[in-house]
């Protein structure tokens, strides 16, 4: 009896032994994504060969580089890897789309060689960014042009245009149903039924809403009162969480309506709406139309900055004015000497029109010439 | 005794034998290090979940009063939940309210069922079925909650309609079965609460249905002997037996309907009212929230995350101590000390 216990106690004491030192070990793990970071360059070696079979230019780079940030442009990241690695072969890259915030955050605490983000930064976060960008600042340089669409799920009805007064009133629940007068006056001769609308956002906070609702905001006037910014504002309708399931939901829901990327839209095989701009035709999305808007867009970034302003009211020709860009955020001066030259080579490679060319297929929209002569400028300037 | 005195007392007395009292004083020093090895690694666990504990709440705490200062709505009343615009307005109204009134229909859907499953697979089931069902009760509680909120949004969420539409027309008049619009998709607080439910029930009849194993024998002989039916059995012995197992049970499942993240953000239609039209889509929880926010908030959004989840840390508290408070009055009636 006694003995037995003894053991029972000895195994107790061991548990005991394996539980807390299972703690300790999960107390230190906790700090071990730094370690990648910055200056992993030295086991890469020099294999960065000049054997580049493809158009990318690898220069003298070599390493590791680490990215992160917007998932909106991760499927243009993962393509551009993928083609630049294939011919730079001494240059790992790995962009992980972790969301635009984190992505700054993650850019601005020194451990990545660039972020990817939805939004321009802010003046706080440039000013935040001169610390970690030795004796220069933060710099947005516009890379990926994203078409957001307007899905609908209507049956009968194949060609739907919409003006962006009648898209705020269907938004923000103040028109109900697809037959009302405003739709009607858009849409002569379309069959609408007296089904009611059913609008679908986004739960999280997303680039997607912000370009969408900043687009109301410019184009709708008073019908669109709220401020915009990345959460939704508006009230009534249904949400859901994601693009994917946004699209979902509007495929499944008789009546629906709902904003999404156009490469959700076409995978999906969902109608898009059309948008009266007031230019001659309707304008039908596509990438074509994005680049169009693009081009007529400002650059309003100081200092080299290069952040580009929409405009969201523009009526050229076959322009589709909903539309996100999303930035490259690096160092104009100050880049970690470890990762300048792999940076330099990749965004050189991306900016370049045969890259943007290849997101094409993917949703995206290239930057149009007069932009990513901008941006091949400052990307060459960049220490 | 005798043994002891002379273990403890010094040298002096010479003219004893000296191998017994030796191996005696050997063996004692050796028990003394393995306790006191132990006492520090029991007693240091202890500690450590202490200070663990400490630390999140201090680290909440923290980042939360942060938030909060900065907060130009009430941070108990507002509804929504705006930290980009300047000023930022956030509130918590809305989750507090979606978060209790979810896990409250969860818990009053499941806790039931659970007992039921639990009894049925202790007393009732041949052994040949009982075993096989325990088995898939387990598997049910190995399935992450992605799963299940997949599940909820692609099946649940489609075959929910027709109940809503039912509970709208002949519950209609109680408020809360009220459809705002009849027929819009289920992806309600009401959905939710029955994902919940199902995702709580495995939890919960697994804990009972080890504390129905517990209740001793010969209570349930002397209630047959006393010529009790197996309901009466169940009903006099069993039951007040394994009531504070019961109520422990339900806390572990209250603890994940609380806290259940991902299974709500995919299958709830979220939005900042607060509607008691339950069978709206509208509302949210905090866990949905952070899921939803986390991913694109700047600095102060994610302190303003912290502080949901700090209010949410503390309500898991309260419900706790109240858990263990009802516990330990009922301790002398549950027949557990007999």
């Amino acid at each position: 009896m006694k003995l037995l216990r003894k053991n029972g106690l000895r195994a107790t004491a061991l548990g005991a032994l394996a539980v807390s030192g299972a703690l300790v070990l999960t107390a230190c793990g906790s700090d071990d994504n730094s370690g990648g970071s910055g200056s992993g360059s030295a086991s890469a070696g020099t294999g960065a060969s000049a054997s580049a079979a493809g158009s990318a230019d690898c220069g003298k780079g070599s390493g590791n580089l680490l990215a992160s940030g917007s998932t909106a442009q991760q499927n243009a990241m993962d393509q551009w890897v993928k083609n630049f690695t294939q011919s730079c072969s001494g240059i790992q890259i790995n962009y992980k789309g972790i969301g635009s915030g984190a992505g700054v955050q993650q850019f601005l605490q020194g451990q990545t060689a660039f972020a990817g983000s939805d939004s321009a930064l802010k003046p706080e976060q440039i000013a935040q960014s001169k610390k970690m960008c030795t004796g220069g600042q933060a710099i947005d340089l516009p890379m990926v042009g994203g078409p957001i669409s307007v899905v609908y799920n209507v049956p009968g009805v194949d060609n739907l245009t919409l003006d962006a007064k009648t898209m705020a009133q269907i938004f923000n629940s103040k028109i109900t149903k697809w037959n009302d007068p405003a739709i009607a006056k858009l849409n002569p001769g379309a069959k609408l039924p007296s089904t009611a609308i059913q609008p679908f956002h986004r739960s999280d906070d997303s680039g997607t809403t912000d370009n969408f609702t900043k687009y109301l905001i410019a184009a709708a006037g008073s019908d669109w009162p709220y401020s915009g910014g990345q959460t939704w504002q508006a009230k009534g309708g249904q949400s859901a969480q994601g693009s994917a399931n946004v699209t979902a939901q509007v495929k499944q829901t008789t009546g629906a309506i709902g904003y999404t990327e156009l490469s959700y839209a076409n995978a999906s095989k969902l109608s898009t709406v059309a948008l009266d701009t007031g230019a001659a035709q309707p304008v039908k999305i596509s990438s074509d139309a994005a680049s169009k808007a693009i081009a007529d867009a400002k650059v309003v970034g100081t200092n080299g900055d290069l952040a580009l302003k929409i405009n969201y009211t523009t009526k050229a020709d076959g322009a589709w004015p909903i539309t996100l860009v999303t930035n490259e955020i690096v160092c104009d001066k100050g880049n970690k000497q470890a990762t300048l030259d792999a940076t330099k080579s990749f965004l050189t490679y991306i900016a370049s029109a045969d890259a943007q060319k290849q997101i094409t297929s993917l949703g995206y929209a290239p930057l149009p010439e007069n932009i990513a002569s901008q941006v091949r400028t400052a990307i060459k300037s960049l220490s | 005794m005798d043994m002891t005195q002379t273990a403890d007392a010094p040298p002096p007395s010479p003219p004893q034998p000296s191998a017994k009292p030796e191996t005696e004083v050997r063996e004692r020093p050796a028990l003394r290090a393995g306790d006191r090895l132990f006492l520090g690694l029991s007693g240091g666990s202890g500690i450590l979940l202490l200070v663990l504990m400490a630390a999140i709440a201090g680290f909440l705490s923290y980042r939360a009063v942060n938030a909060i200062s900065q907060d130009h709505g009430n941070f108990f009343t507002t509804f929504e939940w705006n930290t980009d615009t300047t000023p930022p307005v956030f509130g918590i109204a809305v989750l507090a309210f979606g978060t209790i009134v979810s896990s409250i229909i969860a818990m009053a859907v499941a806790v039931p069922v659970s007992i039921g499953i639990a009894l049925f697979i202790t007393h009732y089931a041949h052994r040949r079925i009982a075993s096989p069902l325990a088995y898939v009760v387990d598997l049910l509680a190995a399935v992450p909650s992605i799963v299940y909120g997949l599940w909820g949004a692609l099946f649940l969420v489609p075959h929910m309609n027709g109940l809503d539409l039912w509970l709208d027309r002949y519950f209609g008049w109680t408020y809360v079965f009220d459809q705002s619009t009849p027929g819009s998709a289920a992806r309600s607080l009401f959905t939710v609460s029955i994902l919940l439910a199902i995702m709580i029930v495995p939890i919960i009849t697994n804990v009972s249905r080890e504390v129905f194993r517990q209740v001793p024998r010969a209570h349930q002989e002397a209630a047959l002997a006393l010529g009790a039916t197996r309901w009466e059995v169940v009903r006099l012995s069993v039951l007040p037996f394994a009531r504070s197992g019961i109520i422990s049970a339900s806390m572990l499942g209250l603890g994940r309907a609380l806290g259940e993240t991902m299974a709500v953000a995919t299958v709830l239609s979220s939005s900042s009212v607060l509607s008691l039209h339950l069978l709206d889509p509208e509302g949210g929880t905090f866990a949905q929230n952070i899921a939803s926010h986390f991913g694109e908030a700047t600095n102060f959004g994610r302190d303003a995350l912290i502080a949901g989840g700090l209010v949410l840390f503390v309500i898991t508290l309260i419900v706790n101590g109240a858990a263990r408070l009802i516990i330990a009055r009922r301790k002398e009636y549950s027949g557990a000390n007999a």
